[in-house]
């Protein structure tokens, strides 16, 4: 009897249409959100802003946000959150300018060394958080002001009372593996490009944009390398399980605790890349880098469309919600509005953000 | 109780050997005896029913079976062999597979990364390798109209399913991943009438399968509907292991109230409890 009544199609299903479906895809709001701020600022900003000069303009800060942003989605989706990995890389950049500028080293021992104390720091957050229990809000806040403080002695030891440290870009500059992490890729073909007259070029014939810088190239590298893990390997599943429900993601066999140490250690490489890359990029590293730079990502990731309470969210969503975040703080110089303007708009971005990911959290999980 | 609501019993197998045994178990909680004594079998193909009232040690008794506590005193045998649990993957690799009542599902995920979590089917080399997302979806949609679930598509939140449902995913799953135990905690509880008979319905189907089931309720009703068996649990003890069809509801339910009291207050409430 209850046989026949479920193997016929339930009637009172209907079709979904190609709206509801797209509202279920998390980084929907983002996208949303990118062609909303484009329009915005094709109508209100200088043509200039949309060049390709322009685009590289407002895509290098959104690729170094990005970068953070990716790591810190991954881990919200797994559940948790980091709020020290702005004074991560301020820590960092540290340890980088301290190994190639006080001790010389060259990058290919410098670049994973830096990588390890960080993976090593996030380890321990992660150690932490799951070892008592407590919120990762209250542990990582702590190391939010740990590693900021750090910093600044440390560059006061390494530089000898100074808060910043110079002398990078001399100490690297010869380095083979030093184009990876700094400057622009793709310099000859932009050349090429600039000769037949296909892009712009100043009077004596070199390109305006001389090349894309590496950030945005990491920052697309990385967003890929996400989405893949996420939507296409058992890890990505265990980080949706871990984030969506502990007991239950540990009950069938998930390994949660590896799983979170493991995203942990993930932000914090990213906190690392981002402090390799802008430290070789201006040549020096001081203990403000990276400031304010958790909420920046955390928010980039609810833009994108991560739940705070874990389980749910893209890493696609997180790169659009970084590019939101780069277009909106480099346009504004492009229009007559007044740039602080940008602080009112985030706070009024992350508000419907969250109010748009409750909403659709209710639609998939049928909550009424 | 009217034979119409009962589901069919086959062949209860009387004669095949238990697949695990527990003989004698014991636990304590520091001074606290949750379990003083207990002795309980599956065979392939039967639904025995674990019945008690709160506190009478189900919940202990079952996490002790599916290998999330181990036992102070007693044995475990899997086939004759014994066996001895350190973690509930112990518990899974022998073919004891539980489904909790919190049932393990995640609502904001698709059943289909439901139905696999922790054990993902993978294809390719590393460093390339990756799920066989083709393989899941099919599987789960498969393995859900057998138990007489149509998905509208395997990306189907398992938040948007009843909770009958969703019981049944959480039960197919165990059953796809080669249970031969079923443990099944209270999973009518908070359920209405047909979503009630749509779980009881799949207890048979696994049960035809050949999975030895645990039923473990306080609904004589609803263990009456499927049992083969029944052992009452009362205060860490059970009070004997009894056939169907040698047992009637009122015996269940007094023994599971241990006697007495129940006596009085069915009369006092004219037969409705």
């Amino acid at each position: 009897m209850a046989n026949m009544a479920q193997t016929v199609q339930d009637e009172r299903l209907k079709q979904e249409g190609l709206g509801a479906r797209l509202m279920k895809r998390p980084e929907l709001g983002a996208i949303a959100g990118v062609i909303l701020v484009t329009a915005f600022f094709l109508i209100t900003a200088d043509s200039a802003m949309f060049t390709l000069s322009g685009i590289m303009n407002f895509m290098t800060p959104a690729a170094q946000l990005g970068i953070l942003a990716i790591g810190a989605a991954m881990l919200m989706i797994g559940g948790e959150f980091d709020l020290s990995i702005g004074s991560m890389v301020a820590f960092a950049g540290l340890i980088f300018g301290a190994s190639v500028v006080t001790f010389g080293l060259p990058l290919i021992v410098a670049i994973p060394l830096t990588m390890a104390v960080a993976a090593g720091l996030g380890a321990m957050n992660g150690m932490i958080v799951l070892r008592t229990g407590l919120p990762s809000f209250i542990v990582t806040l702590a190391f939010l002001f740990v590693l900021r403080g750090a910093s600044l002695v440390g560059l006061k030891l390494a530089s000898g009372g100074s808060t910043q440290l110079r002398g990078v870009r001399d100490a690297v500059q010869d380095d083979w593996l030093a184009p990876f992490f700094s400057g622009d890729a793709f310099g000859p073909i932009f050349v090429a490009l600039a000769e037949i007259g296909l892009i712009d070029t100043f009077k004596n014939g070199t390109p305006k944009v001389p090349g894309i810088p590496v950030e945005i190239l990491w920052f697309i590298a990385l967003s890929l390398v996400a989405t893949y893990v996420l939507l296409r390997t058992p890890q990505g599943n265990w980080v949706f399980a871990s984030g969506g429900d502990r007991n239950a993601a540990a009950n069938s066999g998930v390994p949660v605790r590896k799983v979170k140490i493991s995203l942990f250690m993930v932000t914090a490489i990213c906190a690392a890349l981002v402090a390799i890359i802008t430290v070789m990029d201006a040549g020096s590293t001081d203990a403000r880098r990276g400031f304010m730079k958790e909420f920046e990502a955390i928010i980039a990731a609810v833009i994108g469309g991560c739940l705070l309470t874990g389980g749910y969210g893209s890493a696609i969503g997180a790169f659009f919600g970084a590019i939101i975040f780069g277009m909106v703080t480099i346009g504004l110089t492009y229009t007559d509005f007044d740039q602080d303007w940008f602080q009112i708009f985030l706070g009024g971005m992350l508000l419907i953000a969250v109010l748009f990911n409750n909403y659709i959290r209710k639609r998939v999980t049928g909550e009424r | 109780m009217t034979q119409d609501t009962t589901f069919h019993h086959g062949d209860p197998q009387r004669e095949a050997k238990p697949i695990i045994q527990m003989k004698n178990i014991e636990k304590h909680f520091g001074n606290i005896i949750a379990l003083a004594g207990v002795s309980f079998d599956v065979r392939p193909g039967e639904c025995h029913c674990l019945l008690g009232d709160n506190g009478a040690g189900k919940s202990t008794f079952i996490k002790t079976m599916s290998g999330v506590h181990q036992p102070t005193k007693g044995e475990i045998t899997i086939d004759g062999k014994p066996m001895n649990f350190t973690s509930p993957r112990d518990a899974m690799e022998a073919g004891i597979a539980t489904v909790f009542q919190d049932l393990a599902m995640i609502p904001l995920m698709s059943v289909t990364r439901n139905f696999f979590m922790g054990r993902e089917p993978v294809k390719g080399r590393r460093p390339f390798r990756r799920m066989d997302v083709e393989k899941m979806n099919e599987t789960a949609v498969e393995e859900m109209r057998k138990m007489g679930i149509n998905l509208r598509g395997p990306d189907q939140a398992v938040g948007t399913l009843s909770g009958g449902e969703r019981q049944t995913v959480a039960i197919a799953r165990a059953v796809y991943f080669g249970a031969r135990v079923l443990i099944l905690d209270e999973p009518t509880s908070a359920l209405g009438v047909r979503q009630t008979s749509n779980v009881l319905a799949t207890i048979d189907r696994v049960r035809k399968q050949g999975v030895g089931v645990v039923f473990i309720s306080h609904n004589v009703r609803h263990a009456l509907a499927v049992g083969d068996r029944f052992t009452v649990l009362n205060r860490g003890q059970t009070l004997g292991t009894a056939t169907r069809g040698d047992i009637t509801p009122e015996e269940l339910q007094d023994l599971m109230a241990g006697g007495q009291e129940l006596a009085q207050l069915e009369g006092s409430l004219e037969g409705t409890v």
